[in-house]
């Protein structure tokens, strides 16, 4: 092999060196970069997708359905315990529930109590967020004052407060801890579309003939999108926390649903007798809280390298 | 000074207002009729609901109603107990004692733990001991703290048999209330081993509450320490030849103390909130057990009046805050 083409070779390959150095990665690929060096971040997400993965396949998952009664099996201790049976893996609780089947079936209601408060709240506070940004003026501080009223009251006595108006149940906790979180999205949209309008991009659009609409929605909320989907992330895990509490209070979901915070308000009796009914649920909401909040903060560094470094 | 105190409780009278109004809204956004919802009866005949109705008050204008509930707030009437025709403030102020005890001792938990931890994690950064206390001030922050303290009391009362499970002292102690601190007054009794008793039945309930609050502190110190590490006084401090641990203690604490205060007051509002879960599991007779049975019970007045009136000290904690904040730095009292 003559010396010739092996120096083209290397020429080139230099070339495409540089190019892949000078050419700014893709937004998520340098996302994910800084994502993948937060191994607390990496694992917060690993549970996640467990979680989901439990939620989606609950029925395929769960070895017994989650409300079947087997009366001949009362509190039964875990398998691994003396007197538990492998039937039950958790064991069972007072009425004879498999624990495990229950727990599983519990993350699709977490999940769904936090996707449809933050989705609810998300929208419902950007657009209120736009809208003081936008305009200014009374609307704003009507708006702003009304947030920073709720904001005042702690999150659960708020929606303590909500679902003492609207009657316990699944469905108003939800609402409850959707308005709750409702100021801490409008805020952060407000700041930062105010921050957003000043730039020449938007003043370019406007010129451009673009309509009020096109430039909320279309140029200014993609740029602060990524304080939102933090707080998003990070609202998941206050969503299912609250919502817990709210079921252990009895204000919250309903038995027989089985919700990790009503399993554990009914298991308050058998504290002395059978362990495993108290551990599991409140285990389960505190993997899940922790996994949310350990990749929020991961995708907090992600989005906002400057900050970190 | 002056002015600038004036400023900051004009800002909070709108605040006020808005939660008069939300409070005042809930009795009217209830499903449902308000009458059978304030009086507690159910399939009433029609006279006794025309009086009810006029006796409430509800035949009137909403914006009078208002008025006139405010009128009443102002003045310290918030109705009476459905349940018990106790007024809603006289309840209020005999269980607030309670609260307030606990959520001190919480406090106190937290700061105890929360302000050396932090401080060493910032230290020692990068270590294992960082990595830790990191790591269980994460966890606990993301802790329900309902679980936690089922727990506790799995451990501690049902295991080890060393606390008890619920209340403020052994019901055989019979104490005058002097203060309504259980600590103070069981040591105003001059009877032996009420004391320890009182102190036994607060040790778990304060451990649970003081949970989250101790990992805000933790982590909010370990951040506040190490910026103000890198600052230049520090290394002067350090150039000059004084000790480390002089300089540690006294010029860097004292300012990344700053931040911190600020945390301290927003943890007065999860104090109130927690007090809810605590006290509901421990049997506390504190406003937070007080106000889940009103809304258990339908006692629309009391959970009015609960809700209002911890909204204002939260609102009140929190003008205290500010108003130190510009005692402490001049630079925030002559700005806004």
């Amino acid at each position: 092999m003559s010396a010739l083409p092996e120096a083209i070779d290397a020429n080139t390959a230099a070339t495409d060196a540089t190019d892949a150095a000078s050419a700014p990665p893709h937004p998520l690929r340098e996302m994910w970069q800084y994502f993948r060096q937060n191994r607390g971040a990496v694992f917060g997400l690993v549970v996640v997708v467990v979680i989901v993965l439990m939620a989606l396949f609950a029925n395929q998952l769960a070895p017994h359905p989650p409300s079947l009664q087997y009366r001949d099996a009362t509190l039964v201790p875990p398998a691994w315990q003396a007197g538990g049976s492998s039937r039950f893996l958790f064991g069972t609780d007072a009425v004879g529930r498999d624990m495990f089947s229950r727990i599983i079936h519990g993350a699709r209601l977490s999940l769904l109590i936090g996707l449809v408060s933050v989705t609810l709240s998300l929208s419902i506070g950007v657009v209120l967020g736009l809208v003081a940004g936008y305009y200014r003026g009374v609307m704003e501080v009507a708006i702003m004052r009304l947030m920073d009223i709720m904001l005042a009251l702690p999150s659960l006595l708020l929606a303590v407060a909500i679902v003492a108006i609207l009657g316990p149940g699944l469905i108003n906790a939800m609402y409850a801890i959707a308005v709750v979180m409702l100021p801490h999205y409008a805020r952060q949209t407000r700041a930062a579309v105010i921050g957003e309008l000043s730039r020449d991009y938007v003043n370019a659009s406007r010129i451009a003939g673009a309509g009020t609409l096109r430039i909320m929605f279309n140029c200014v909320l993609p740029n602060c999108a990524a304080p939102l989907i933090v707080q998003a992330t990070l609202g998941f895990s206050s969503a299912i926390l609250d919502a817990a509490a709210l079921g252990f209070l009895g204000l919250g979901a309903q038995p027989p649903t089985p919700e990790w915070g009503s399993m554990l308000a009914s298991a308050l009796e058998f504290i002395q007798s059978a362990w495993w009914v108290v551990t599991f649920p409140g285990l389960a909401i505190l993997i899940s809280v922790l996994a949310f909040n350990l990749m929020g903060d991961g995708l907090r560094d992600a989005l906002d390298p400057k900050l970190k470094r | 000074m002056f002015l600038f105190f004036l400023r900051r409780v004009a800002l909070i009278i709108p605040t006020f207002l808005g939660i008069t109004l939300l409070v005042f809204s809930l009795i009217h956004l209830i499903p449902g009729n308000a009458v059978e919802a304030m009086s507690g009866e159910r399939g009433m005949d029609p006279v006794r609901y025309a009086r009810l109705l006029h006796e409430f008050g509800l035949d009137r204008p909403l914006y009078v109603q208002y008025a006139d509930y405010l009128g009443k707030v102002v003045q310290g009437d918030l109705g009476h107990s459905v349940t018990t025709q106790e007024p809603v403030l006289r309840e209020f102020l005999t269980l607030f004692p309670a609260t307030l005890e606990l959520a001190l001792c919480a406090m106190a938990i937290a700061l105890l733990i929360g302000l050396p931890a932090g401080m060493l994690a910032a230290l020692k950064r990068n270590t294992v001991l960082d990595y830790s206390v990191m790591g269980i001030s994460l966890t606990g922050y993301s802790m329900p703290i309902f679980w936690w303290a089922l727990l506790l009391i799995l451990l501690f009362s049902v295991t080890l048999g060393w606390t008890p499970v619920s209340g403020r002292i052994d019901i055989l102690f019979d104490l005058p209330p002097v203060t309504g601190f259980m600590l103070i007054d069981s040591l105003l009794s001059g009877e032996p081993g009420a004391f320890r008793s009182a102190a036994s039945h607060l040790v778990l309930p304060a451990i649970a509450l003081g949970t989250i609050p101790l990992a805000v502190i933790a982590r909010m110190t370990r951040s506040s320490m190490l910026e103000v590490l890198r600052e230049d006084y520090v290394r002067t401090a350090r150039a000059k030849g004084l000790s480390r641990w002089r300089v540690v203690g006294i010029h860097a604490f004292r300012n990344a103390l700053i931040p911190v205060i600020t945390v301290i007051g927003l943890q007065v509002g999860t104090l109130l909130a927690g007090a809810i879960l605590t006290e509901t599991i421990f049997s506390w007779p504190g406003i937070g057990k007080w106000l889940v049975e009103a809304i258990h019970r339908r006692d629309y007045p009391v959970v009015q009046g609960g809700i209002l009136l911890s909204a204002s000290i939260i609102i009140l904690v929190n003008l205290i805050v500010d108003v130190l904040y510009g005692v402490i730095n001049p630079r925030i009292r002559h700005t806004t």
